[in-house]
């Protein structure tokens, strides 16, 4: 400390700081780049392995071989389903009475704020069915859950004939500790975050439903199960939930697990890996990117998603049927669930030893959090240094470094703070518009234009977002006109410092989003200032900004989906995704939306402001 | 559904000496009985009772005081074998003869319910009570689950449940019976049959309906000489056709609500399925201290309206040393949901106070419900002594009620709490870093520094200076 307590060696330091300022930020920003880029890569990433001990070694025998009677309960579920064109609510039932379980459905209701134009939705009311199958001897104090979300279109039947199968086959077994709970949703997501809500007593999203009749206690860990076909070549398996959680590792690698046992092949991001070829790190490297996109998205990627709000562990199975040679039936799968749920059923404690915070660029590699959070580091640091240097430089008067012993003239000590007022104000106040009028102002704007809602949402969001670019920016003509450079030296200061706050909170959250948003806003956020070529820098700002950013994800996305988009297409995609935001922040509570609206908006339009500081 | 007893309670019952038993008890006898009652579910109940009376001279001492009666439960004991062998050693034949020999840990674990119990009571020998004998009673409940053992059939017999046919009494028993619930077959002769056909039955009136039992009297020869074993066989001619099971009139549900680990609430359910009766009912709850309640957050709401209870008592906790009790007198209206529910916050422990494997979670006891449910039957008091065993387990208040003792499931909460592991460790000694640092920075960033001119040299200045002098060169 004596560095920084010794004056004379403090100004080396300042005058180090200012003087290499530009360096040290452009070799920070390189260094948590390549950081990141070096993740997918060995001596950062690291075999997974198992921690909890109750399910270390795999012990269990898989019996299940209800392969056929999976298929006939799928067979007629789906005719069923065709019949009635919604969930057959009575003949589950009937059905899952039938095998042994204790039967309760769940009616829910919920009208969208706008129109889903995606899923074609709008009011919506359905019925959850679940079953629940009492442990013997145990008090229901704790349960699992195997649930399968059903759309509106015909998919999921296989699940479903999966799962009552797997029910029929479990109610036999006197092994069972925990209750198991089987349950099939309606208008999947919606439905199953209907369901959790009523099991927890809560009302999150202002979703309508009937209370629940049964329950099993704390519910420890789930698994969504998605299956369109008799016959699967893979198995692929989804951990993004909401708001970019992700369940504890263990669960991972207890699926994984399983998949070795039985011999399945499964993937991650939907693309199987051979980590040992040539190419091996490259490959993580594009999954690593994928992970960090779906991740930053914060919206759930498969029903299980919005079981981790309520720490419970979970993720999403899906069946792929793709024209690979080797394809396993139900049994295969079916057998995987099991050893899962057997080994779940060992569990004493909550999933709890393994990471929760990781990222994955192969199913059996990973890299923990102390590892891979120096990338941020690296970026935020940047926004550190300028502001340092911003804050010496307001500090010292402009006197510059020629005469660092003149004492600071009193104009140095009002920095004009009454100036930074009205545009914090009115970025603020255009963030609040920009949360609340699109849907606010939709009927509205559904009858003065000729547009339906769903598209008024999108285009008076777009709408509020360009015209927080053209508001006054001369509000600042309170500032002396002795240091003119000291209003926008403050502003740019306060930006700084509130975006690093920012971008730190994230990134310690849901780090993939804070690491996205801090590669592109941080060098434009860094550069700007009303001086030199603005055309440019103002072309470069709303290159980077938050909307900007997410266009380019999207096509990021589907560059590494090796399904690369058009500009058309992609405009369409972006509209959509925008409408989907907003939609998810009203109905599961994805804070994506909130976050952009409320807290990087704002804070890139004091950049807008600075750049455009008269 | 809910209304899962307990599974294990050891019952340490000190009852008074209560006014039925003025008739001179029998000396040094036992009693044993095995009802076995079909459920609606299908499944098969089987409930094992044994009675033994000894004298004794030692004496009661007035009535019991209520001072000194304490309520305690053990929410986490799982049932196993070590349970059962110790109780069986009570029982006067062990397991060598009469009823016991059905004892087989093996099938009876192999159930989806079960229950066990040991009551101990002091009961007068005279009027004046001046002498007393002591009575052990030793029950026994497990469930039967049809749908696997019967592979969905309901039919049963004893070798199918137990595994073992009865043989011979207990030959220290004075009475030794079978009764086996044939209701449905007095109303209607094509439902069921019951092998060997009973010779005598018994009527009583169970829980508010009335019901018939088939006795087989172990103590009977011709009961057991027929074939030397004796294995009771039910099947059902024609299946029964309501699906849905009948439900009580009185049942309850408890759950925890919210997510997160700062607060919660605690939610009983309590349903009155009476179409037209409304009923009290006491509830009373235990909560550990760690779950700290917001009596004020106490809402109970039956057909969204707020239902005041007649009576509350409520005992607060103190940290470590005694749990919440709060009592409550609730009318349930009829036909009607009763949502009883109180907030918590969760406490932070010290950090050995939390048991081993403490992502398990803690346990919170069960309510207790007890009410006096209208029966549909009018029923009369019975003479204890002579009336079958198991009567004592349905006590009726009078004609019109019958008592209900529930408890509701047992509920397991989270605490926050923390990682017992290195990175623990880590967290702690980061935050330690972080504090210290962060001391130091505020204190750097709130101070401004000023140089100040030395008035006079160092130490090694004036020695310089004061050779200089000597020297008579100019000083420094």
């Amino acid at each position: 400390m004596g560095l920084l307590s010794d004056p004379v060696r403090r100004r080396a330091l300042a005058r180090l700081v200012l003087r290499l300022n530009a360096p040290l930020c452009v070799l920070s920003y390189l260094a948590g780049i390549a950081w990141f880029l070096a993740l997918a890569f060995p001596p950062l990433t690291q075999r997974t392995y198992m921690s909890e001990n109750a399910m270390g070694s795999t012990m269990v025998e898989e019996q299940f071989a209800g392969g056929d009677r999976a298929r006939a309960f799928a067979r007629d579920f789906a005719a069923h389903r065709r019949k009635s064109g919604a969930l057959p609510v009575a003949w589950l039932e009937r059905t899952m009475r039938s095998v042994g379980l204790e039967v309760y459905t769940q009616s829910f209701s919920r009208k969208l704020p706008f129109p889903d134009e995606t899923h074609e939705r709008y009011m919506v009311s359905g019925t959850n069915v679940y079953g629940i199958l009492r442990a013997p001897r145990a008090a229901s104090t704790e349960s699992l859950v195997l649930t399968v979300p059903c759309g509106s279109d015909s998919t999921n039947s296989q699940a479903v004939g999966l799962l009552l199968a797997l029910a029929a086959h479990f109610r036999g077994q006197i092994y069972w500790a925990k209750d198991i709970i089987f349950l099939v949703t309606e208008y999947d997501l919606l439905g199953t975050e209907a369901w959790l809500e009523a099991y927890h007593d809560v009302n999150v999203t202002g979703m309508q439903s009937s209370p629940l009749q049964g329950r099993a206690g704390a519910i420890q860990a789930a698994v969504a199960l998605e299956l369109s076909s008799d016959m699967v070549t893979s198995l692929d398996v989804a951990v993004e939930g909401l708001n970019g959680q992700l369940p504890n590792l263990d669960l991972l690698n207890l699926f994984q697990t399983f998949c070795q046992k039985g011999g399945l092949l499964c993937t991650l991001q939907g693309k199987p890996q051979d980590w040992t070829s040539l190419d091996g790190p490259l490959q993580g490297l594009q999954m690593l990117l994928l992970m960090v996109l779906r991740q930053a998205s914060g919206r759930p990627h498969g029903s299980h998603g919005l079981f981790l709000r309520y720490r419970v562990e979970a993720l999403t199975l899906r069946g792929i049927n793709s024209f690979r040679q080797y394809k396993y039936d139900l049994v295969a799968v079916g057998k995987a669930l099991e050893g899962m749920f057997r080994k779940l059923n060992h569990l004493l404690e909550r999933l709890h030893q393994s990471f929760f915070l990781y990222l994955l660029p192969a199913l059996s590699r990973f890299v923990s959090i102390g590892l891979y959070m120096p990338a941020a580091g690296f970026l935020l640091l940047v926004l550190g240094l300028k502001a340092l240097e911003l804050w010496m430089q307001l500090h010292e008067a402009g006197v510059g470094l020629e005469e660092p012993r003149g004492s600071p003239g009193p104009s140095a000590q009002g920095v004009g703070l009454a100036s930074l007022v009205a545009p914090l104000l009115i970025s603020q106040a255009m963030g609040l518009a920009l949360y609340v009028l699109p849907v606010l102002g939709q009927h509205v704007a559904a009858q003065h234009f000729p547009v339906a809602e769903a598209e008024a949402v999108v285009l008076t969001l777009l709408a509020i977002y360009a015209a927080g670019l053209a508001l006054p920016h001369n509000t600042h003509r309170v500032v002396s006109t002795q240091a003119p450079d000291r209003g926008w030296m403050a502003l740019k200061l306060v930006a700084l410092i509130y975006l690093a706050l920012q971008l730190g909170c994230i990134a310690l959250t849901n780090f993939s989003l804070g690491f996205l948003l801090a590669a592109t806003m941080v060098p434009t956020a860094a550069l700007a200032k009303p001086h030199g070529s603005r055309t440019l820098y103002a072309a470069l700002l709303v290159l980077t900004s938050p909307a900007a950013t997410l266009f380019g994800s999207l096509f990021l996305w589907r560059e590494l989906q090796e399904a690369p988009l058009s500009l058309a297409e992609g405009w369409q995609l972006f509209l959509a995704a925008l409408a989907q935001g907003v939609l998810e922040h009203h109905t599961y509570g994805a804070l994506l939306f909130p976050l952009l609206s409320l807290g990087l908006y704002p804070c890139w339009l004091l950049f807008w402001n600075v750049l455009f500081w008269k | 559904m809910a209304a899962a007893m307990p599974l294990a309670l050891f019952v340490l019952q000190l009852l008074g000496p209560g006014g039925w038993c003025l008739a001179e008890p029998q000396r040094d006898s036992l009693r044993e009985e095995l009802v076995i009652t079909p459920l609606p579910s299908g499944d098969v109940a089987a409930t094992f009772q044994f009675r033994t009376r000894w004298d004794s001279e030692l004496q009661r001492e007035g009535d019991t005081d209520h001072y000194f009666l304490r309520y305690a439960v053990l929410p986490r004991e799982v049932v196993c074998t070590e349970n059962l062998t110790p109780w069986k050693k009570l029982l006067p034949c062990s397991s060598k003869a009469g009823l016991s020999v059905l004892l087989k840990a093996d099938r009876l674990f192999h159930t989806s319910y079960h229950s066990q119990a040991v009551h101990i009571r002091p009961v007068c020998r005279n009027a004046r009570c001046t002498s007393i004998s002591w009575e052990l009673r030793q029950t026994l409940s497990v469930v039967f689950d049809a749908f696997i053992t019967g592979q969905g059939k309901k039919d049963w017999s004893l070798f199918r449940m137990f595994s073992r046919t009865l043989t011979e009494p207990c030959p220290l028993a004075s009475e030794s019976r079978v009764y086996v619930d044939i209701t449905n077959y007095n109303q209607d002769n094509e439902t069921l049959e019951v092998n060997p056909p009973p010779t005598t039955t018994y009527q009583d009136v169970i829980l508010g309906t009335r019901k018939t039992y088939a006795i087989y009297d172990l103590l009977d020869t011709a009961t057991i000489n027929n074939s030397r074993n004796l294995n009771i066989q039910l099947k059902w001619k024609r299946p029964a056709e309501n699906e849905f099971p009948p439900v009580p009139f009185l049942h309850a549900q408890r759950y925890v609500s919210g997510y997160g680990l700062q607060k919660g609430e605690l939610s009983t359910l309590l349903y009155n399925t009476h179409p037209y009766r409304a009923f009290p009912v006491l509830l009373l709850d235990t909560v550990p201290w760690y779950l700290r309640l917001y009596v004020h957050t106490l809402t109970i709401t039956s057909k969204g309206k707020d239902n005041k209870p007649s009576y509350i008592h409520y005992q607060p906790a103190q940290d470590r040393l005694q749990p919440h009790l709060l009592e409550m007198l609730i009318q349930l209206p009829a036909n009607s949901v009763t949502k009883v529910s109180i907030q918590f916050e969760r406490a932070l422990l010290k950090w050995t106070e939390y048991t081993p494997d403490p992502n398990h979670g803690f346990y919170v006891s069960p309510s207790v419900l007890s009410a006096l449910v209208p029966s549909m039957v009018a029923a009369k008091p019975v003479d204890w002594e002579e009336s079958p065993l198991f009567n004592s387990l349905f006590p009726v208040s009078d004609g019109s009620n019958y008592f209900v003792r529930l408890y509701t499931e047992p509920l397991l909460v989270n605490l926050p709490t923390p990682d017992f592991s290195m990175p623990y460790n880590v967290i702690c000694l980061t935050c330690t870093v972080v504090a210290v640092c962060y001391g130091s920075f505020y204190n750097l960033l709130t101070r401004t520094f000023h140089i100040e001119e030395p008035r006079t040299g160092g130490l090694a200045k004036r020695l310089a200076n004061l050779i200089r002098r000597i020297r008579g060169v100019p000083l420094l």
